[in-house]
């Protein structure tokens, strides 16, 4: 049998091979590529070296757009990942009716950005209206708007890992400490919370590369208004690359920082809360 | 591990092949992607019209056997479509640019077309966009826009017992101060006249601003180059223009301020509104004016409910202020220049040239030029009864034969997009409230600025 598998490797790799090459590891070069290039379509590019990433560095949108981004990735990521793991815990509970309120909070997940985005966009503008203003009206209202439409897009999605997650915590383990008389706070620190833990270092993981990620929300749902002031980081390298001329190569090198900062934090998390899980 | 780096080298290698083939394609690139010219490409940039062109390309087929095949970008992603559309082996033969500064973006994939017969069609031939002694871009409409009104709502404002002002017909309102008296009594006598507001929403969500940030912004913006001696024309001073001053400025605050404080909405609400609701509003009768093109009228036309009759549509001049203004017409012009691909085949180049020059000269082509695509068509070629029909075409033509001079479009001159975001931004915030009029005359001097500058 391993000498089956190790003889036709090659042959049962190559098409999802084939398939990653084409999708990812082409563009994924080919964009490294133009980065360092100036170019109005991808096919005609003219080396220039550093010079976009100078530009890009000059750019204060760009910082502006990291600092938002990273404001907006701090607060979804905490409120997400505690209300998911509230609800996980409320539904992991014998309580009637816990597989319809599971299958309600999952579905918003299954709606595209975009839509979520102009659904949103509709009910808090029909809030706001009631006290004359818009969405526009303040960049914080932009802000908790998107935090709010995050929540609602992945609380759900969380909420199904942690349930598996809990669900997994060995009853004998909740029993045997019950009769030792700890409270529902200390089996909740002591135990559930450490066994856990390999569905809170994909839930952050998932968390974090989304909401930093994030771009037809932000789209849909301000498109950067007022004045680039909810501009974040995806958004800004779109409107780089399509609406400056002459910029394309600076909003791919951009994209190039982009890729190299998520990847850091999520490498980092991960290294983190991997230290942290034991073993069953 | 041994093997997997073998594999990522091999991917890597796999990769470095595909760049280097992509490389080649460019530079043989017109050989490749065509045989012969048995078909062209067009990349067409009006939504409204997609259909009319299908139908176009149909009978073209069908009369001379080259097929046309038309891809039509959705509202306000041509640049990114035509930047995709171009990367591929069967790029776009004939596509569009917005002018001069649509040609700079695009001037390595544009052919010159001194010699064509299109260009010797054109019958005023300076509207070309032209670089040093080349032809690189055809204009094949002109359009107009202005205050469209809606004369039913105005009579019954002139017929109204207890109106404040002397004004009795639109021909008494030519200047800024006429028209803001009769708009603000309009607005205090609203629920008489059975609206809502005299001006529809002035529209500021994002990617709905053009309207302002283009089309009003050239106003004020044309006053100031004018007065720039020593040029052709205002766009041409303006491409010059390293800096502006924005001297008349307060003349566009001017009629912002009679547009936003006047309309259906209060001006903190702006943000959520698009153009199709402010021309929703104006079709069925909540508003009596709206500033907007003769390219709306199917907008106008095609929501559901519409109350406005065919010939009660009227268009205004855009007033703000400005001294001499009652001699002032409609701003004229266009933003729509026909290029040809120079990356394309020969033969292609030659196909796509013929195409055109069929459309714009063939009796068949002219009939759909006025008929279905209703373009006023700025060729010789067209006599004075092939003229388009609907209501606001027919207005432009007769303002242009008024005694008025035409507002030339000087936003051609606007050195990038960023700069358009940039003031439709400081719109928006003036509107909210959160910018005052000084704020925003600095944004737009210093985008501007640093738009040249890049």
């Amino acid at each position: 049998m391993q000498k089956m598998i190790k003889k036709y490797f090659a042959l049962f790799a190559l098409p999802t091979l084939i398939a990653f090459t084409v999708a990812f590891v082409v563009p994924f070069v080919l964009g490294i590529y133009l980065s360092f290039t100036e170019f109005t379509t991808v096919t005609d590019a003219r080396w220039v070296g550093l010079d976009n990433y100078v530009k890009a560095f000059k750019d204060p949108d760009f910082l502006k757009a990291l600092w938002f981004t990273a404001k907006f990735t701090v607060v979804s990521v905490v409120s997400i990942n505690v209300l998911a793991f509230l609800l996980a815990l409320l539904l992991t509970k014998k309580v009637l009716g816990t597989n319809v309120f599971r299958t309600i909070f999952f579905m918003p997940n299954l709606i595209g950005g975009i839509v979520l985005g102009y659904i949103w966009q509709l009910i808090i503008n029909g809030i706001l209206y009631q006290f004359d203003v818009t969405l526009t009206s303040d960049p914080k209202y932009g802000f908790w708007g998107l935090v709010v439409l995050m929540n609602w897009q992945l609380i759900g999605y969380m909420m199904i890992i942690y349930i598996a997650g809990i669900q997994n915590v060995p009853k004998e383990q909740l029993e045997a400490a019950k009769i030792d008389g700890a409270t529902n706070g200390t089996i909740l620190r002591k135990i559930i919370l450490p066994l856990v833990m390999p569905s809170i270092t994909i839930c952050l993981f998932l968390t974090i590369s989304n909401s930093f990620k994030l771009f037809d929300q932000n789209l849909a749902l301000t498109a950067g208004a007022p004045s680039k002031q909810t501009t974040m980081l995806a958004l800004d390298i779109f409107n780089t690359f399509y609406s400056k001329a002459g910029f394309e190569g600076v909003g791919q090198a951009k994209a190039v920082m982009f890729f190299i900062m998520v990847a850091l934090i999520v490498v980092i998390q991960l290294g983190i809360t991997r230290r942290r899980e034991i073993e069953n | 591990m041994k093997k997997f780096n073998r594999v990522l080298s091999l991917l890597l290698v796999a990769s470095l092949v595909f760049i280097a083939a992509c490389g080649n394609n460019d530079k043989n690139g017109g050989s490749t992607s065509s045989g012969g010219a048995e078909s062209i490409y067009f990349l067409n940039f009006k939504p409204e019209i997609a259909t009319v062109y299908e139908q176009i390309a149909k009978d073209y087929e069908a009369e001379t056997g080259v097929k046309v095949k038309v891809v039509t970008a959705a509202a306000g992603t041509y640049e990114t479509r035509l930047k995709s559309e171009m990367a591929k082996s069967e790029a776009p033969t004939i596509f569009q640019i917005n002018g001069p500064i649509g040609y700079n973006a695009w001037k390595d994939y544009t052919l010159d077309l001194k010699d064509t017969k299109l260009y010797s069609y054109l019958s005023d031939p300076s509207l070309a966009v032209t670089d040093g002694d080349g032809v690189y871009g055809i204009p094949y409409v002109v359009e107009g826009y202005g205050i469209i009104y809606n004369n039913a709502i105005m009579e019954n404002y002139f017929a109204l017992p207890n109106k404040a002002t002397g004004v009795s017909s639109m021909e008494e309102v030519n200047n800024f101060d006429t028209l803001k008296a009769v708009v603000e009594d309009m607005q205090a006598n609203a629920d008489a006249l059975g609206i809502k507001g005299v001006f529809a929403s002035t529209s500021l969500s994002a990617g709905e601003q053009w309207r302002w940030q283009t089309h009003l912004a050239n106003i004020p913006l044309f006053y100031e180059f004018n007065d720039i001696g020593g040029y052709d024309s205002t766009v041409l001073a303006g491409l010059e223009a390293d800096e502006i001053k924005f001297t008349y400025g307060n003349n566009f605050k001017n009629i912002f301020d009679l547009y936003i404080n006047n309309s259906t909405v209060k001006p903190t609400l702006l943000g959520s509104k698009s153009v199709a609701d402010s021309m929703a509003e104006f079709a069925l009768g909540q508003a009596a004016m709206v500033q907007n093109g003769n390219w709306a009228w199917n907008q106008i036309a095609e929501v559901g409910g519409n109350v406005v009759n065919q010939e009660d549509i009227k268009f205004l001049p855009i007033y703000t202020g400005v001294a001499g203004e009652e001699t002032q017409g409609l701003a004229i012009g266009t933003e729509n220049y026909l290029a040809i691909n120079s990356k394309a085949s020969e033969a292609k180049q030659q196909a796509s040239v013929a195409f055109l020059e069929w459309l714009f000269s063939s009796d068949k082509g002219k009939a759909y030029v006025t008929n279905d695509l209703g373009f006023i068509a700025p060729f010789n070629t067209f006599t004075d009864e092939e003229k388009p029909a609907d209501p606001l075409a027919a207005e432009v033509m007769e303002w242009m034969n008024k005694d008025t001079t035409a507002v030339a479009w000087t936003f051609a001159a606007f050195p990038s997009e960023d700069f358009k975001n940039d003031f439709g931004d400081a719109l928006l915030e003036y509107a909210q409230g959160s910018k005052t009029w000084e704020e925003v005359s600095a944004v737009v001097v210093e985008s501007w600025k640093n738009e040249k500058a890049k």
